[in-house]
Parts: structure tokens; C-alpha cells; sequence
């Protein structure tokens, strides 16, 4: 089973990242773009076919290591 | 008094700090590579400066995971001093052993130059023989020194005492203008609740003889000697 995470700041921290690529964008020409948020993008592959099982472990994942939930948040998918 | 430095792949200032730790408290310290899983006896334990696992994920997040870690969270329960400098003070927030968390410079640039610090809080075991509020100047050399922690820890943080390193400019005051990286409320270093881990984005190790053009960081390896 594969699994994706999102890993993205939380509301209310300052991504001076997505400010920057906002303002990028804003000179290309896409003036109305707004609130702009960089994150990350992890896929991994699990044996087995429990959802709930690879979710819980997923998870575990994303609270020991893959965010660090001072300042993010994640989402986890799971799909083949 | 008897040190250690951890190295991690990606470390770089490993050398300077042992050279300092040396210079100050007249022993070598130890070199211990991060896949140990035991510390030497030591009186304090030294996380340098660096890039360790090339920042790979979040700055200090792998090296914080790393088998000797284990051990360093385990004594620095029982009080055994522990320092993180740069990339160690990310590694020490990553660990859990300092609250918050250390993001990118709000400007987006790396940031190497000299800054100006007041000492907070001058009655800890690694500042003890500075001056009251004292100001001293010091290098920094990072991208990722931005302190971040929920207003809640923040507010807990000041009124505990555990800012122990906030950034100034010469006069002494706390000016936006003299914060090298956007930290909230300009905390350059900070204490856990009993006192025994310090982390701190600029590099004392850098400051500490004439030849570096001053020693103004001298008195904090003074007072970690003192204090073991």
C-alpha cells in the first residue's frame, strides 16, 4: 500500500518561503494569487492491505519524524 | 572537567568547539560519533554546529534520531549539562530537550556576521561569570535560526527566566533591527526547566581569544569549568 504525506506549516506561522514564491508570482503576472503555503511531499510504500492499520502506523511516522508538530501539520492518503 | 562532542555527518564546527573547550578548560574533550550508543563520562556534552544530514528533512530532525541521542536524552534527565550551538540548538528542539522550534530566516538569506547579545540571565551554570545583562558580541552563521514556539510556551519561556542569550544591538536594547533572523522576541538561546541543556544559534567557540578579535564568549566555557 502507498501512503502520501502532506506536511504543511500551520495556520498562524509565518512561511516566509510561500511569501517569497506569492511575490514570484505576483511579478509573473498572477496578481491574484494569495495566501501562498510551501510544504512537503513524502510517498512511501507499506506491505500489507489494512488501511487502518498502515494509517496508524503512518501516523506514528508523522509524529516521531516526518513533521514536527511544533509548527506543522499533516495529512496522510493512502492509495495504491 | 571532562567534555564530549557529538559528530554527526554534516557536522563542521566539531573542531572549533573542541578547540575551545580545550583552550578553556585545559582537557581534550572526546570525539564521538553519533551511531554510538553510550556516552563517555563526561561532565558536559557539546552538539556543534554543522549540517547534519545536509538538513535533510528539518535542520537537526535525523540527527536528533540518531543512536546516540538515546543516551543524551536519557542523562540529560539526570542533569548532565548539555550545550547545542547552530545546528546543535536545532538538533536539541528536534530531540524534545528544548521547547519550539528553529525555521528559516525571515529574510531567506543565510546570515553570517557578527551580532550583539545581552545575557539574560546570568544565573545558570554556562553564565554564571558573565555580568548582569551583560552585552556581548558574537558570531552567527546560519540560514535556519528563526526561534518559533506557540505563545503559550513563549510566555512560559519569559517568565521562567529561560531566555538566556536575546539579541540586542550595541546599546543594549531589542530592536528588530538587531535580530539576524526574525526569532520571537529576539531569543537568540534558551534554557530547559532545570537549567542543565542550553541551546543558541551564534557560535561562542568562534569568540573566545584575541585572534578571533576578541573573547567577549570566553566567560561561558569559564563558567561551565566553574560549575563541574
Amino acid at each position: 500500500m502507498k501512503a502520501r504525506i502532506t506536511v504543511t506549516l500551520k495556520r498562524g506561522v509565518l512561511d516566509p518561503q510561500g511569501k517569497a514564491i506569492e511575490r514570484a508570482l505576483h511579478t509573473l503576472g498572477f496578481g491574484e494569487v494569495d495566501h501562498v503555503r510551501q510544504g512537503k511531499f513524502i510517498e512511501l510504500e507499506l506491505p500489507g492491505a489494512d488501511a487502518a492499520a498502515a494509517r496508524a502506523e503512518v501516523e506514528a511516522m508523522c509524529e516521531r519524524l516526518l513533521a514536527n508538530t511544533v509548527i506543522e501539520d499533516y495529512q496522510i492518503e493512502l492509495g495504491q | 572537567m571532562k567534555s564530549a562532542v557529538i559528530l554527526f555527518p554534516g557536522s563542521n564546527r566539531e573542531r572549533d568547539m573542541m578547540t575551545a573547550l580545550e583552550k578553556v578548560h585545559g582537557a581534550r574533550p572526546h570525539l564521538v560519533w553519533h551511531g554510538e550508543t553510550t556516552l563517555p563520562d563526561v561532565d558536559l556534552v557539546v552538539l556543534p554546529g554543522g549540517f547534519s544530514y545536509g538538513d535533510y528533512l528539518r535542520c537537526g530532525a535525523i540527527a536528533a534520531r540518531s543512536p546516540i541521542m538515546a543516551d543524551v536524552i536519557a542523562k540529560a534527565a539526570r542533569g548532565l549539562r548539555v550545550l547545542g550551538v547552530c545546528n546543535g540548538f536545532q538538533i536539541l528542539t528536534e530531540a524534545g530537550l528544548l521547547p519550539g522550534a528553529l525555521m528559516r530566516n525571515g529574510s531567506l538569506k543565510f546570515t553570517c556576521k557578527f551580532v550583539h547579545l545581552k545575557v539574560e540571565n546570568t544565573a545558570t551554570d554556562f553564565t554564571r561569570l558573565f555580568p548582569r545583562q551583560a552585552i556581548i558580541r558574537c558570531p552567527v552563521a546560519h540560514g535556519d535560526g528563526n526561534y518559533f514556539a506557540d505563545s503559550e510556551t513563549l510566555a512560559r519561556l519569559e517568565g521562567e527566566g529561560r531566555v538566556v542569550f536575546r539579541y540586542c544591538n550595541v546599546a543594549g536594547e531589542v530592536t528588530p533591527e538587531a535580530n539576524p533572523n526574525t526569532s520571537l522576541n529576539n531569543i537568540a538561546g534558551l534554557m530547559n526547566e532545570t537549567g542543565n541543556v542550553v541551546g543558541l544559534m551564534p557560535h561562542p567557540e568562534n569568540f573566545i581569544e584575541p585572534l578571533h578579535g576578541g573573547s567577549d564568549c570566553r566567560p561561558l566555557f569559564e563558567s561551565l569549568l566553574q560549575a563541574a
